[in-house]
């Protein structure tokens, strides 16, 4: 089902990078993205390249499991291709009934490729190596300077650990429900788009009644445990950096300037 | 005529982290009129093997007969299938969502493409069935207390007019007067319509006094498969697995030891009373003459 996406499934494993603290996960991914639109040659890629291919060799996740995520951007990834491919002027390639191949336009549509590819598969290292609530509590404490600003840190970070939690609990009600209709002889698949909407009524009103009946529940659970925003909440596990982070830093800033001078120095 | 199993094997979400193995080489078979209770502690694969029954879910393994066609023939009629082997799932009452009652339990013949007037016979029968009053049928399925959502929710299946009616776990959550509402209608349709039924539960003390066969679970195989009271003998095994034979075989397991010649495969309590009645009706023959 919609289970394949990979994105927000954590992978299990006992590795370096699981351990890291979340925020050094967060920066790292970010730089490494930043980096893929920073510096573009050729040279540079192949620094992420292998950057990249030594993370996921620390994380222990399978590799199957990065590109998993890949399927769901596969049509995007095509699309961007051919229009760069065919729509970017320049020193014409090669000619295709009306549509012409351009040096730069081929350059471009390469480029392109590599970068989204290494962005899903640089931001699902980080989902699958960090549990959501790890990422939270991160965000929470890397955006904590926001506070002065008013920005009400706490309270996203509260709403995005709770909506990341229920995706899965949602999913499953959802398999849940769709297969008791099923069972009352519901068909959801065949018939047009009107009757395949009508068909979606004894699935989406359960499934909204349970939403809500789960938000009330929890709401709840969390006023009579005291529960009364972030003012003066402490954490079971508060972040600290260790040392490893430390020496995750320094890797990450190694990786820059080897980027940079890839770029520099080789200049293609 | 009947619903058989031949080796099913059952894996969750296969290839990932995540993936279970939640049966193992399940052999078994559901003879046409039979009350049959399938126990095992939670997560055991009581769940997973009830939705093999009417092809809501696919064995990665195995083949699953009905009336001694395979189910996973290309051509067979799942939809069919579907409306003849009814299930209940457990809470049934989430699926509820129609604006009444009574609209609700149409739901399912409905499905099946019967005329209105059919429809609405067969909703009316099943509500009768169930115990629900004539009073809710146009009420707001969530003005119901938790009980009557249970029935109306079972009546939605029954109203497809099954010819076997799986339940799982449908006292689940209920108070002990409901409980017992519940399974002695079920009894009830068992008795008078014949239709087979399988019942599953947690509860030793609910099968036993309702199934005349008990298929026990344990990590996703079947561990017995056999009358109640042959099976309440190995009830030092059952306790292993995380369950127990109904409390009445503790006590009458203890007087044999003490020399007490009562039956031991009592399962029910108004049956062991009776035993030990009788027993003491003998000693005291005995002693007169
Ligand atoms: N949708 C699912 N995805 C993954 N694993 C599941 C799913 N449903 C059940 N399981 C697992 O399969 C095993 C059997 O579950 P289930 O059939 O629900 O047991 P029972 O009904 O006896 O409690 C359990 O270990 C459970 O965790
Ligand atoms: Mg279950």
């Amino acid at each position: 089902m919609i289970r394949d996406i990979t994105i927000g499934q954590y992978y299990p494993a006992d590795s370096v990078i699981h351990r890291l603290d979340p925020r050094t996960k967060l920066v790292g991914t970010l730089a490494f993205i930043l980096s893929l639109f920073l510096f573009r040659s050729y040279a540079a890629y192949l620094v992420a390249t292998v950057f990249l291919a030594g993370v996921i060799r620390a994380s222990k996740v399978p590799f199957k499991f990065m590109v998993r995520g890949m399927k769901a951007i596969v049509f995007l990834l095509l699309i961007t291709v051919v229009f760069n491919m065919f729509l970017t002027p320049g020193e014409p390639l090669v000619r295709i009934w009306k549509l012409t191949v351009t040096r730069e336009g081929l350059e471009l549509a390469i480029f392109m490729a590599i970068r989204l590819t290494y962005l899903i598969i640089g931001s699902s290292v980080m989902t699958l190596t960090t549990t959501p609530n790890q990422l939270t509590d991160g965000m929470e404490k890397g955006l904590r300077p926001l506070n002065k600003l008013h920005v009400p840190v706490h309270e996203m970070a509260m709403i995005m650990s709770i909506a990341l939690r229920f995706i899965p609990i949602l999913l499953e009600e959802t398999d849940k429900i769709m297969k008791a209709q099923m069972a009352r002889g519901a068909d959801f698949e065949s018939g047009g788009v009107i009757k395949k909407a009508k068909s979606m009524v004894p699935l989406l009103v359960p499934l909204f009644i349970s939403a809500f009946r789960r938000a009330n529940d929890l709401a709840m659970a969390m006023e009579a445990r005291g529960y009364h925003g972030g003012e003066g909440r402490t954490k079971m596990k508060p972040l600290h950096y260790q040392k490893r982070d430390r020496a995750a830093y320094l890797t990450l800033v190694v990786y820059l300037l080897a980027m940079y001078g890839a770029k520099r120095i080789a200049g293609f | 005529m009947s619903i058989k199993l031949e080796h099913v094997n059952y894996i969750y979400s296969p290839g990932t982290a995540y993936e279970k193995q939640a049966l193992t080489d399940i052999c078994l078979e559901f003879p046409d009129g039979q009350f049959a209770g399938i126990i095992g502690h939670t997560g055991s694969g009581k769940s997973t093997l009830i939705q093999h029954l009417n092809g809501l879910v696919r064995a990665t393994s195995g083949t699953v007969y009905y009336n001694g066609e395979d189910i996973y023939r290309e051509d067979y009629p799942m939809k069919d299938l579907r409306s003849r082997v009814g299930l209940v799932f457990q809470y049934p009452e989430y699926q509820l969502f129609e604006v009444d009652v009574f609209s609700d339990v149409c739901f399912g013949p409905k499905n099946l493409g019967l005329p209105k007037e059919e429809v609405e016979k067969r909703a009316y029968h099943a509500l009768q069935q169930v115990g629900l009053k004539e009073k809710y049928f146009k009420k707001s399925p969530f003005e119901l207390s938790g009980g009557q959502k249970r029935r109306a929710a079972i009546a939605g299946i029954l109203a497809m007019q099954p010819e076997v009616l799986i339940l799982d776990e449908p006292t689940a959550g209920l108070d002990p007067k409901g409980r017992d509402d519940i399974l002695d209608q079920i009894q009830l349709l068992h008795r008078e319509q014949g239709i087979t039924v399988v019942l599953v539960s947690h509860s030793m003390e609910d099968i036993a006094r309702y199934v005349e066969r008990i298929v026990v679970m344990d990590k996703g195989r079947v561990r017995f498969n056999d009358r109640p009271e042959k099976v309440f003998e190995h009830y030092r095994e059952l306790e292993q697995i995380g369950l127990a034979a109904p409390q009445v075989t503790y006590v009458m397991q203890a007087l044999r030891e003490r020399g007490m010649d009562v039956d031991i495969h009592a399962a029910t309590v108004e049956g062991a009373a009776a035993s030990i009645r009788s027993y003491f009706g003998n000693f005291e023959k005995r002693r007169e003459g």
